[in-house]
């Protein structure tokens, strides 16, 4: 197993027609810098190791509540505990850097996005988030039917989002001009079946489909279609059109990083009928940020900084069987800065990591069943920020806030700056790409190898396929390789008993993250949080 | 068999070759600086690229051994048609291609190898007929006198009064009269039966040209000289946008991408229009913000008044302001007012500037370019006029600038909407300008607006409005009815879609 050829890599990741793009022949001289980012693997793997142990702890804490995970998941549990008056909590996080998948960079005045960049106005339904939302001075007020109104500054600005085929840019997603006359007539039957969708209701009154997905109908019928893949689906519908194909491929790569045949049906059809107005069937508008969701991140964290312990990694957790008040449950870690470890004992953990973390760490984890485990299944991801000292000369359609190549596996790119209304001169692309099918090639470890410049290249690569003058533009690339990025949504795992089992606790451990809903939005992340703070805090109070 | 045709008239082709080889290169020099900016590098390129053809040309000619008078025919027919269709090829492909230099140099190339051929060869058909040493020293002497009167007509006589696509198309028919004409002055030295098909080449040709220049205004329609119109006496290309100043009628014109931003005929009309009525409202008004308006004529009027403290422009593009500094007819126009030691001039775009800047002002003008491109249209939003509130006190009068009411009815009620929308109270007024055609403006303030024709500058001073015609600009005709369109807002910019809806195929 040797180590992958740029050539090899560009032409695996984006299509052999690209190779003729980049300079594969001959090594590339570049002017411009960056660095290869990435999440502390090396800590992150020696929890694998089986001499990796405590010595003996002297440094003990007696603390209430600790939750284990800065990201959006344990950070909204931490907000939700602050603001029901409970503050007796330390909120533990590995990495130097909060927000897991949802965290963000900044140079000077520019801010952008490592992961997660937007939301979708929540559905009057979501108050826990529209409550969030209207502290953090997002949601202006709420009309009388229960609709957040959101700040102007907030909402994706005009233009939104455009995509390149064809050799030129269209306004949209769904590239009309390309597209024959059947393509449009399918989009339209396919848009009809999603309303369908949206608005249907069990008897019970819930929706089939809905944000947290907590709160969607588990009649059997919503789950035949978790059963099957979406392409399945689309092939069920008598539906064959490339151009609708690619367009809810794009969909799904884009929310779960899954290809349209390795997703459910179910979770396809989710991104869409989920965010649909009950009222006109428009979708949600966008919130976003110049640092995307890394702005909630960092008003989070603002509002318990010193509860928030970073770069300590948890090695061991060994919860007790007493539950109740008086359940005492150990968390045992490394704190990465002195080398030294040291140990909590709380009456209650929320652990806010990922499942395939949480089986080596939990003692006992769920009485030792493997099964409870292994269904989860995570994407790798990369993601870059393409500094530029001047925006491309284009013609037609002006930058937009997404800005999505029809031909590419890649997802496109952001302009992080454009959420600010920098309209001219220097700014930030962040670039997407989900490994979508492609990690079945190589292995994690051969990726791992990957250099700094041979990601540049790919990213330079594939942007060169609408802007192929963008080379002379760049100043920097930093890359962020995204080892277990996102849950993946396959076929049948949503609907699983085991996906809806992992959500209770085990002892007197809770849990909280996104991965618990099978699929990676920072809404489910945000449920999870608020509802594990809310389950100790049934016990506690 | 030559002997029997008159010799100057040997000349006189050579002169109007010369002439037609010196005005393609002064086109594409001057489109290159016109449209790619910096003119030193895009004349140097040009005239390298050209001289280096030519030599190219000239060493190629060894290589035609046969039949040199039917070569020279078709390369005056190439000739005309390369150079002829160079200017109106140029322009409209600029707005579609990326390699715009590339195309640009190569056109220059091959018109300058086809130059670089067409004096050796003539040279090498006469010299059986004519003593040698006086036919090099009559051709390159002619060719010579060419050049001089190409590069004095060129910018005297024909930019102003062709336009640079006429021009072009002039010259290309002139080429390929030359060619046509040769097939009759060499005839002897043409076989027979090739003469015909030479003539109906050119005929052809001449034909195309002749189509083209009468097609011209519509060839240019996607380029920019017709909609410029004058002749162009300046041009600027920024990072930002292309200015051009032309001259036509007494007066000049400002025009950015193309779009007339004032005629120095009647601007007086606007900016008095735009500027007064906010600061009649105002008691003694001495903090003003100018938002756009780099062209420093708004500044001018403001500055009437004794008891201005302070003006602030806040206009993207230094490029703009610079030229209203520097560029002598401006300068003279604006009064120098962006001298004014009262006057600072801040380049930045004014969507990020009401975010740092912490002063407050008496009075608000506001002077953008009107709303064709979502960057522009984000100055036109709820959001902007809100952020816009914290810079104003409770009396603060703001004037905009908001298109033609009349052809643009929802693009004009639009911005007063969307005014509102934000908390303003907002009177619409109205005023004529001839270049423009009537011209829509509000005021907007958040407490009741009261306008005191008293303390209009001194008589002599305006040329438009008086104590007596204020109040008719605010009196709307019938035909420019309230309106309530969408509001604009960063989300949607619906008046982005408004005005390209409206203008679209008028402007």
């Amino acid at each position: 197993m040797g180590s992958i050829s740029r050539r090899d890599l560009i032409a695996t990741l984006l299509g052999a027609s690209t190779a003729t793009l980049s300079g594969c022949s001959k090594p590339q001289g570049h002017d411009f810098q960056g660095e290869l980012l990435g999440q502390d693997s090396h800590h992150g793997h020696r929890l694998r190791e089986s001499n990796f142990r405590p010595d003996s702890i002297h440094d003990w804490q007696d603390v209430p509540v600790v939750i284990v995970g800065g990201g959006i998941a344990g950070l909204s549990a931490a907000w939700r505990l602050k603001r029901r008056g409970f503050e007796d909590f330390v909120l533990l996080e590995l990495e130097s850097k909060l927000g897991g998948t949802s965290r963000s960079s900044n140079t000077g005045s520019f801010h952008y996005p490592w992961g997660a960049h937007y939301i979708t106005t929540p559905l009057p339904s979501n108050t826990d988030l529209i409550e969030l939302l209207m502290e953090m001075g997002v949601v202006d007020e709420i009309a009388p039917d229960g609709t957040p109104i959101v700040g102007e500054e907030y909402l994706c600005r005009e233009p939104e989002e455009r995509v390149f085929a064809g050799g030129k840019w269209h306004e949209g997603l769904f590239p009309e001009s390309i597209a024959s006359p059947d393509d449009i007539d399918q989009y339209a039957a396919f848009n009809q079946q999603i309303k369908y969708w949206s608005d249907a209701h069990d008897a019970q009154g819930k929706r089939f489909f809905d944000l947290p997905i907590a709160n969607c109908s588990d009649d059997p019928q919503a789950q035949e279609l978790d059963k099957i893949s979406m392409s399945d689906w689309l092939g069920q519908q008598g539906w064959d059109s490339p151009v609708l194909k690619w367009f809810v491929d794009y969909a799904c790569r884009d929310d779960y990083g899954l290809s349209i045949d390795r997703t459910s049906a179910w979770a396809g059809i989710l991104y869409f009928a989920a965010r649909l107005k009950n009222k006109d069937h428009m979708m949600q508008d966008v919130i976003t940020w110049p640092s995307g969701n890394g702005h909630i991140v960092d008003y989070l964290s603002q509002q318990f900084e010193s509860h928030i312990r970073t770069r300590f990694m948890v090695a061991k957790i060994r919860p007790s069987d007493l539950l109740g008040r008086d359940a005492n449950c150990e968390t045992v870690g490394l704190d990465l800065e002195t080398q030294k470890w040291g140990g909590y004992r709380a009456k209650r953990v929320i652990w806010a990591g990922p499942q395939f973390v949480a089986s080596r760490v939990i003692d006992g984890f769920r009485n030792g069943n493997p099964i409870s485990s292994t269904p989860f299944r995570y994407g790798w991801w990369l993601v870059a920020n393409v500094h530029l000292r001047d925006r491309p000369v284009e013609l037609g359609e002006s930058l937009c806030w997404d800005n999505v190549l029809y031909d590419s596996q890649s997802l496109g790119y952001v302009v992080s700056t454009h959420q600010s209304g920098i309209d001219h001169g220097p700014c930030v692309w962040t670039w997407y790409y989900p490994f979508a099918d492609q990690q079945t090639k190589y292995s994690r470890e051969q990726l791992l190898l990957v250099p700094w410049s041979d990601w540049a290249e790919l990213v330079l690569t594939d942007l060169q396929r609408a802007h192929p003058k963008i080379r002379d533009l760049v100043t920097r690339i930093d890359v962020f390789r995204w080892g277990h990025a996102m849950v993946q949504p396959y076929p049948g795992f949503v609907w699983s008993q085991t996906r809806r089992d992992s959500v209770l606790p085990d002892r007197n451990v809770h849990f909280a993250n996104t991965d618990l809903s099978g699929l990676a939005l920072m809404e489910e992340a945000f449920y999870h949080g608020v509802r594990a703070a809310d389950e100790i805090l049934s016990v506690l109070s | 068999m030559l002997n029997r045709v008159p010799l100057f008239l040997l000349y006189v082709n050579v002169l109007v070759i010369a002439v037609c080889g010196l005005i393609y290169e002064l086109l594409a020099g001057t489109l290159a600086s016109y449209m790619l900016g910096d003119s030193v590098t895009q004349f140097s390129l040009v005239i390298g690229t050209y001289l280096s053809a030519m030599g190219v040309g000239a060493w190629l000619s060894r290589y035609i051994q046969q039949q040199l008078a039917q070569a020279f025919v078709e390369i005056e027919l190439a000739l005309a048609f390369l150079g002829g269709f160079s200017a109106p090829l140029l322009f409209m492909a600029f707005p579609f291609v990326e390699w715009f230099r590339p195309l640009l140099l190569g056109l220059v190339f091959a018109v300058g190898v086809f130059v670089g051929l067409e004096l050796p060869l003539l040279m090498r058909i006469l010299k059986e007929h004519l003593d040698f040493s006086d036919l090099v020293s009559k051709v390159l002497a002619f060719d010579y006198v060419g050049a001089l009167i190409a590069s004095i007509l060129f910018p005297l006589v024909f930019v102003p009064y062709l336009g640079l696509v006429r021009t072009s198309l002039v010259f290309g028919i002139l080429n390929a009269c030359v060619g046509l004409w040769s097939t009759f002055l060499l005839r002897p030295l043409l076989r027979p039966h090739h003469v015909l098909s030479l003539r109906i080449r050119a005929a052809i040709v001449l034909a195309l040209l002749a189509a083209g220049f009468f097609q011209a205004a519509q060839m240019t329609r996607f380029g920019e000289e017709s909609s410029l119109g004058g002749k162009i006496i300046h041009t600027v290309a920024s990072p930002y946008q292309r200015i051009a100043v032309t001259s036509k009628r007494g007066g000049f014109q400002l025009y950015l991408n193309g779009h007339l931003q004032f005629n120095s005929t009647d601007e007086y009309r606007y900016h008095e229009a735009l500027v007064h009525p906010a600061l009649l409202g105002i008691d003694q008004p001495k903090r003003i913000l100018v938002l756009g308006g780099g062209d420093g004529l708004a500044v001018r009027e403001i500055l009437r008044y004794p008891s201005i403290q302070r003006v602030v422009l806040v206009d993207l593009d230094p490029a703009m302001t610079d030229l209203s500094k520097s560029f002598p007819p401006l300068v003279a126009l604006n009064g120098a007012s962006l001298q004014d030691p009262r006057v600072e001039v801040i380049n930045q775009d004014a969507f990020l500037w009401v975010n740092q800047s912490s002063e407050l002002f008496d009075a608000v003008i506001i002077d953008f370019p009107d709303p064709g491109s979502f960057s522009i249209g984000k100055l036109y939003t709820t959001h902007f006029f809100r952020k816009l509130k914290d810079r104003i006190s409770a009396n603060t009068l703001v004037s905009i600038q908001c298109t033609s009411p009349l052809v643009a009815p929802q693009s004009y009620w639009c911005i007063v909407r969307t005014l509102e929308a934000a908390g303003f109270v907002v009177k619409p007024f109205h005023a004529s300008v001839p270049s423009f055609g009537v011209w829509g403006y509000a005021l907007a303030s958040l407490s009741d607006i009261q306008i005191d024709a008293n303390r209009l500058p001194p008589d002599g001073q305006l040329r438009f409005l008086n104590s007596k015609n204020l109040a008719d600009l605010f009196t709307l005709p019938q035909d420019i009815r309230p309106q309530t369109p969408q509001i604009n807002r960063l989300d949607n910019q619906s008046l982005v879609r408004y005005y390209d809806e409206e203008w679209h195929g008028i402007d």
